[in-house]
């Protein structure tokens, strides 16, 4: 059993819903990240969801693509964020490591190159923003090659055809995107995200988390009745923004963020 | 691929050009794609939409446009005669309204009500301005920082046609940033937004679709060089940044073995510099804004910034249709530096009367070199994309002249 398949095993037969931070490698300094991967740790995050700096992220809202920006002036590259991991891991063999990013980094890099560093280095899981299942054949070959999950967005405009072909790519678990937007938009309907991962449910038994505009812990907790899985970026990378002068206080600011979620989603 | 092949059945229902274009966006995209994909497959066959079309190009751009035989240019250059497909004539000034007049005609008929754009000079910014006007659609168009300051004049044209435009200022402030922009807008509003993109880029459809549009240059072209002049032409030269105007005037001529096709990216400062936008000279495969293709990039996968003097071809990508007809060997693609660039748009203006835009400019020096090395009986068809009017800051600008 994979890393992730074991944490969301686990964490199930202890009735809790995995809390999934999302920091970008690299920012705002890559001698920073390993250090907030273990402080999310210790504030309660399952899963750490990494991401790797691109310089187009099409996907992503001005919060996150901001923090590409700041370790893309650090020359962060996919070379520097597995020397990340392998360090996190020096202290950690037990937290599941995702990255999130763009392809072509990965393109660049060669797949099976991409997925035996990633392996080496300590990563779990890969999720691609911009590839979808049907371009994802021989990324998810060399992935599963490596013994690495490939996780896959479903979004609320996926049909029951595509949700589908996603639960057929995917493994680890499906990270539902919330809303119709970018990362850090507003506008989250409960409903409409509940009555979504009844028909994903439909289609497969992995799984689900929920992400992109998850503010708070409120919102987190909500969300934690509904989901297996419940992500925050853009409010956390908020926050590192908002200590760009003070870096020695980013890591203390995300924990206490990450601790208030967890504990109204513990208090569900 | 067998000699008797034909190099006009690309793309596959997929979106691929061989191992270029295909569909790389973010899965909540997925859906608006199929939708304009069914959209687009079946009004392009509708004989009611094809009407509406045809006659919007006629009496709304004033196509077709002519050809004309540019002699003086021809005899001072030496060597093959030079024609001239004459976009430049077409309202708004250029190639781009061919597509926009038709993805706006077909954002009505899917009942969209908005329209969004992302312009780079700010040529398909206006053509989509201007066809929203006429319309009555919504429309904004995002438009790098840096681009804003340089075509001022563009700017103020597309908000007197009632457009909003909305200035960019992540990455590198340019045309790849207002790209991803616009799909950011899309993400968010798919429900009653279509998204006009001005190039034979981006996710399928709009290679296959954009290029259909555009095809109209190449069609009426091939016709009349054989009216005008009793046969094919030897070689056609277009300028290549996303490659619209280019894959246009060499579509239909694809499958004529004779024709020789040479597509002419921006240089820049030179190839060696590092400072040009040459993708298909310099570049690597990779994916970017929706598609695989050839990109300028880093050795991490980066994009990086490009530089050319004609805002229109300043772009990392180029349309995957190009990377494939490089790869197949149909087409040649060459560069043409900023200095060789001006220089044609100066020879261009004093011999014909003829002021072309920058990134026409391009074609016109390269066809000129090639001219030069041809006989006179032979003949060289370039397209003559768009006209200089909105380039005259730039030019005036590089020598010390303020207007």
């Amino acid at each position: 059993m994979s890393r992730i398949s074991a944490c969301f095993s686990d964490l199930k037969s202890h009735g809790r819903t995995a809390l999934l931070p999302f920091v970008t490698a690299g920012d705002p300094h890559p001698d920073l990240t390993v250090g907030f991967m273990h402080d999310l740790v210790e504030a309660g995050a399952d899963i750490i969801e990494l991401g790797v700096p691109f310089s187009d992220p099409m996907a992503d809202g001005p919060v996150i693509q901001r923090a590409s920006e700041r370790a893309l002036a650090h020359h962060v590259s996919l070379h520097d964020v597995f020397d990340m991991v392998r360090n996190f891991r020096r202290a950690n063999d037990r937290t599941p490591v995702i990255l999130m990013g763009y392809l072509n980094p990965v393109e660049v890099m060669g797949y099976e190159a991409f997925a035996r560093s990633a392996a080496q280095a300590g990563v779990d899981g890969v999720l691609t923003v911009d590839m979808p299942p049907e371009e994802s054949h021989d990324l998810v070959q060399a992935l599963r090659a490596e013994a690495l999950d490939a996780v896959f967005l479903a979004a609320p405009t996926s049909h029951r055809r595509r949700l589908e072909m996603i639960a057929d790519a995917a493994s680890g678990f499906v990270y539902y995107v919330s809303l119709k937007g970018v990362t850090g938009s507003a506008n989250l309907v409960l409903e409409e995200v509940a009555a979504k991962l009844g028909e994903i449910r439909e289609v497969t038994d992995m799984p689900l988390g929920v992400g992109f505009g998850i503010k708070d812990a409120p919102m987190a907790a909500a969300m934690a009745k509904i989901a297996d899985a419940v992500v925050v970026g853009s409010a956390l990378v908020s926050r590192i923004e908002a200590n760009l002068s003070k870096p020695d206080k980013i890591g203390a600011e995300l924990k206490q963020l990450l601790h208030e979620m967890r504990a109204a989603m513990d208090a569900n | 691929m067998e000699k008797n092949e034909s190099f006009m059945n690309m793309p596959d229902e997929r979106g691929h050009f061989g191992p270029y274009g295909g569909i790389f966006v973010a899965e909540t995209l997925m859906e608006a794609l199929q939708e304009l994909r069914r959209a687009y497959e079946k009004y392009l066959v509708d004989p009611d939409f094809l009407a509406e079309l045809d006659a919007d190009l006629q009496h709304y751009v004033g196509r077709p446009s002519p050809i004309y035989h540019a002699e003086r240019l021809s005899r001072e250059n030496g060597g093959a005669q030079i024609y001239l497909k004459r976009e430049d004539l077409n309202h708004t000034g250029a190639h781009k309204v061919n597509n926009t007049i038709g993805q706006a005609l077909l954002a009505k008929r899917m009942g969209k009500r908005r329209i969004i754009a992302e312009t780079g000079a700010g040529q398909h910014g206006v053509a989509t301005a201007t066809v929203a006007a006429r319309l009555g659609l919504e429309c904004v168009v995002y438009m790098g920082e840096v681009d804003v300051a340089r075509q001022e004049a563009n700017v103020y044209r597309m908000r007197l046609l009632g457009a909003e435009v909305r200035s960019v200022s992540s990455g590198s402030k340019t045309l790849k940033d207002a790209l991803n922009e616009a799909m950011r807008d899309w993400v968010a509003t798919v429900d009653d937004t279509f998204y006009i993109i001005g190039t034979v880029a981006g996710p399928h459809p709009y290679p296959a679709m954009v290029r259909d549009f555009q095809a109209i240059i190449g069609r009426e072209a091939r016709q009349q060089i054989q009216d005008m002049s009793g046969g094919l032409p030897d070689a056609l030269v277009a300028c290549v940044g996303g490659g619209s105007n280019a894959i246009g005037l060499f579509y239909p001529f694809l499958d004529d073995e004779d024709v020789a096709i040479y597509g002419v990216e921006a240089a820049g400062e030179g190839l060696d510099s590092g400072h040009h936008a040459a993708p298909l000279c310099a570049g690597e495969p990779g994916v970017l804004h929706g598609n695989r293709t050839y990109l300028m990039e880093d050795k991490d996968g980066q994009i990086i910034e490009t530089h050319s003097i004609s805002a229109g071809l300043d772009y990392p990508g180029v349309g995957p249709e190009h990377a494939w007809l490089k790869d197949m060997g149909r087409a040649n693609y060459v560069a043409i530096d900023d200095g060789e660039a001006l220089a044609a748009f100066h020879l261009l203006t004093r011999t014909e009367g003829i002021i072309p835009a920058l990134e026409s400019s391009h074609a016109v020096a390269y066809a000129l070199k090639l001219a030069a090395d041809m006989r006179p009986e032979q003949k060289v068809l370039v397209n003559l994309s768009g006209r200089g009017d909105k380039d005259m800051h730039t030019v005036a600008a590089i020598e010390g002249i303020q207007i």
